[in-house]
Formats: C-alpha cells, sequence, structure tokens
C-alpha cells in the first residue's frame, strides 16, 4: 500500500505536469492525426484497403506518436535537474519507474482513446470493439514500460530524441507484431479467443519487459 | 611468464580456428554432396547457418557480460560485451548477406519475409542501436553502464521477436528435421557442424584480438595521462 501511495504520488506529479503544459498530449494527438493523414494518402485507405490496413496503420501510429511522448516526458526530468529530485526522494527505484512508466502507459492511453473512435469513423473500420482496447492496452503497457526503461537511457546521449526510436524500435519487434495481428483478427470479426496466440505474446512480453526493467531500471538512473 | 603463456594460447588459438575454417571449406566444396533441387547455391546454406548461430552466439555473451558488469562493476565484462557485439555484428550482417544471395536462385527474389532471415536482420538493427549507443555517450562509464543494460533487455526480447515473426509467416526449408525443401545426408550434418565449429573458433578468435584491443587502448590511455602529469608537474 505505501508502495503504491509512492507509485501514485509520482504519476500525479506527470498529470499536474502535464495538465499545466500540455505538451505532451497534444504532441502526441497532432502528430497522431498527421500520420492518419499521411497513411491515408499514402494508400489510398477506403473501403476493403482500409479494412486490411487498419491494424498496421493504427500501431505504427502508435508507436511513433509513443516515441514522441516517452522522449519528452524524460526529457522534462532531465531538465532542471528534476530527475536528481526524484532519486534524492525517499523512495525505491522501481516506485520511481512504475511510476514513471504507468505515466506513459496512462498519457498513451488517452491519445488512443481519442485516436480510436476517430480513426473508426475516418476510415468506416469496427475498432470500436472490447477486445480491441484489451490489445490496446496490453500492447501500450509493453511498449510503454520498455520505452520508460530506454528513453532513461537515451535522455543521457548527444543525439537524444533521435536515439529513443533507434533504441526502441528493434526492441518492440514483438509488441508490434502481436498487436497488429490481435487487432487484425478482431477487425475481422473474429473473438478474443481466437486471437488467444497473439494476446498471450503480448502478456508473456509484457511480463518479461516490466521484470527486466525493474530490475536494471535502478543501473539507468544511478550516477 | 604469464603473459607470455597467454601470448601463446592466443597464438594457438588463432592458428586452431585458421586450420578449422580451410578444412570446413574444403568440407563444404569437397566433401558435401550437391543438394538435389537447388544445386551448387545450397553450398552457401553451411557459412549462412554457422554465421547466424555466431550471431546469436555472441549477443547472448553480450548478455551474460552485462549481466556480470552491473553485478561487479569491472572495466574487463564492459570489454568482453562491447567486443562481443562488434564481432557479432560482423557475423549476423553475413548471415543477412549470405541469406539474400541464397534466396535469390531459391526463391527468385533477394529478400523472404521469411522468420529466420527477418529475426536476423532484427538483430542486425539491435546490434546497430548498440553501437549507436554507446557512440552517442560521452563517459566510458555511462558507455559501460547503458551498453550492459540495453544488452540484457535487448537479448530477452529476442525469443519473444522470434516466435512473432515465426508465427507471422513460414517459408524457411526446415533443416535437420529433413522436412520439406531440401534433402539431407549425413555428408551435410558433418559439414555443418565443422563449419559451425569452424566459426566458433573463429569468433573466439576475434573476440580475444578484439578483447586486447580495447585493453591496449585503455592501458596507452593511462600511459597518456601519466606523460602529461609528469610533464606538467
Amino acid at each position: 500500500m505505501e508502495f503504491l501511495r509512492k507509485v501514485l504520488t509520482i504519476v500525479n506529479k506527470d498529470i499536474a505536469a502535464e495538465l499545466h503544459t500540455k505538451e505532451m498530449i497534444s504532441a502526441m494527438l497532432v502528430f497522431s492525426v498527421l500520420a492518419l493523414l499521411i497513411f491515408s494518402f499514402a494508400l489510398d485507405l477506403r473501403g476493403e484497403m482500409a479494412e486490411v490496413a487498419a491494424p498496421g496503420v493504427l500501431w505504427a501510429t502508435i508507436a511513433f506518436a509513443g516515441t514522441l511522448g516517452l522522449s519528452r516526458s524524460m526529457a522534462r526530468e532531465q531538465q532542471g535537474g528534476c530527475i536528481d529530485g526524484l532519486l534524492l526522494a525517499p523512495v525505491d527505484r522501481s516506485a520511481i519507474f512504475f511510476g514513471k512508466a504507468a505515466g506513459n502507459l496512462l498519457f498513451m492511453a488517452i491519445v488512443e482513446v481519442i485516436l480510436l473512435p476517430f480513426f473508426a469513423a475516418l476510415f468506416d473500420v469496427p475498432l470500436l470493439r472490447p477486445g480491441v482496447l484489451i490489445v490496446l492496452v496490453l500492447g501500450t503497457l509493453g511498449y510503454a514500460a520498455v520505452g520508460t526503461l530506454l528513453a532513461a537511457i537515451a535522455v543521457n546521449t548527444r543525439a537524444r530524441e533521435v536515439m529513443l526510436p533507434v533504441l526502441l524500435l528493434p526492441l518492440a519487434v514483438p509488441v508490434l507484431i502481436g498487436a497488429v495481428r490481435a487487432t487484425g483478427g478482431l477487425v475481422e470479426g473474429r473473438t478474443l479467443g481466437q486471437v488467444g496466440g497473439w494476446v498471450r505474446i503480448l502478456v508473456v512480453y509484457d511480463l518479461v519487459i516490466l521484470a527486466v526493467s525493474l530490475l536494471t531500471f535502478g543501473y539507468v538512473v544511478e550516477g | 611468464m604469464d603473459n607470455l603463456r597467454r601470448y601463446w594460447l592466443g597464438v594457438l588459438l588463432a592458428a586452431a580456428s585458421g586450420v578449422a575454417v580451410i578444412v570446413a571449406l574444403g568440407m563444404v566444396f569437397f566433401y558435401a554432396p550437391r543438394e538435389v533441387t537447388m544445386g551448387e547455391v545450397q553450398r552457401i546454406f553451411y557459412f549462412h547457418v554457422a554465421s547466424a548461430w555466431i550471431g546469436f552466439f555472441a549477443f547472448f555473451v553480450t548478455f551474460l557480460s552485462g549481466i556480470g558488469y552491473l553485478a561487479t562493476d569491472k572495466r574487463r565484462w564492459d570489454i568482453v560485451g562491447l567486443s562481443s557485439v562488434e564481432v557479432g555484428l560482423t557475423f549476423i550482417t553475413m548471415t543477412v548477406v549470405t541469406g539474400a544471395l541464397w534466396a535469390k536462385p531459391v526463391w527468385g527474389t533477394y529478400w523472404t519475409w521469411e522468420p529466420r532471415l527477418t529475426i536476423s536482420a532484427v538483430q542486425l538493427l539491435i546490434y546497430v542501436a548498440y553501437g549507436m549507443l554507446r557512440a552517442s555517450l560521452d563517459s566510458s562509464e555511462q558507455k559501460a553502464r547503458f551498453g550492459a543494460v540495453y544488452g540484457i533487455v535487448a537479448f530477452v526480447t529476442v525469443p519473444l521477436s522470434w516466435v512473432a515473426i515465426r508465427w507471422w509467416r513460414t517459408i524457411h526449408p526446415d533443416i535437420l528435421t529433413g522436412g520439406e525443401g531440401m534433402a539431407v545426408t549425413a555428408r551435410m550434418t558433418q559439414t555443418l557442424l565443422v563449419t559451425i565449429s569452424a566459426f566458433t573458433l573463429l569468433y573466439a578468435t576475434l573476440l580475444r584480438l578484439r578483447v586486447s584491443l580495447e585493453q591496449a587502448t585503455d592501458e596507452l590511455a593511462r600511459l597518456r595521462l601519466r606523460l602529461e602529469r609528469r610533464s606538467s608537474s
């Protein structure tokens, strides 16, 4: 309980900062809409084509928009030495990791909640299904967790924002394949049980990444 | 005395891998039979599989040395991890290139999104990202620490990527199990095993050389620092 309270305090801090600046969510949202526009030009998303390409377009948009938010979230800690303050606070490194990851998950989820009905209406694809929401949560959880860890690394490099996608995307391959396949199956009208294999990949990935990130996060932020 | 023994051990290792590679080459071209459906081009398979194995193994070594570094803070572990990535990068590039060369005559195209080839390409990108990460950091302590963490996290995602890509699609000839696509004889299996052993020896030799090169760089930096201090005082 004590641990959960500390995590929530860190999430609250991020929410307060975001409400103040609104830079993360607005950047991700505008970028997502722009990405949809570009995909629509590039792939001519109408009718059957839209249905076939929708899961891929959706997750590519989420992945790229996610890198924007993730690097911003960590850059904010780095500026003005906020990360040092966090590290001096009497909390576990794991609480800091969970707090940052939960904040990133929350912001990405907000963007997705706005994006999804917009996407469904724009391309007339049946995305608004409970199964799709579950896949979104599982996929975003793993992506945000590994992204939080890697953003904490990337923020120390000279290339910074450029570095995060290079580090993150090759490690997010299982999430992207699993989420695209599961979403695709659901759009075609299959049940969550019928795409169970893909959902299981997402769950295993989430668990493995959370465990490894918890074990290594302390080494990333020290010193 | 210890240095001298280590030197001769290195020479022995280099000689052994040299002999092993020559033997493997001889077996690939003269001992292994001509494959029925694919013909001579199938011989690239021995190099392809052996280098793919090293590409994966080298990454495993980096994973282990990452754990070693985080646990002990010893520069020695970081050197091994870094060297293994660089040597592994060479081999994984070879895997992807030989895979493309093999795919052209057999499947009619240089690149098919075939699982084993795709996972090698993903691994290649991870190796490149590792290199870029280190190049983009200034302090050697950060290079070591972040390199170790990235090596660990990246390695644990590889099996999952593999499963995901494999489910995604598969048209690779199922080797060794006999399966579709390729007729495997005992001679082919023997040749493959010799090639894999030769490549493993070659990997060990290259890793050893790369490690000693890095140690020499460290030593040089130390000496330079001492020289500067002496001349300034």
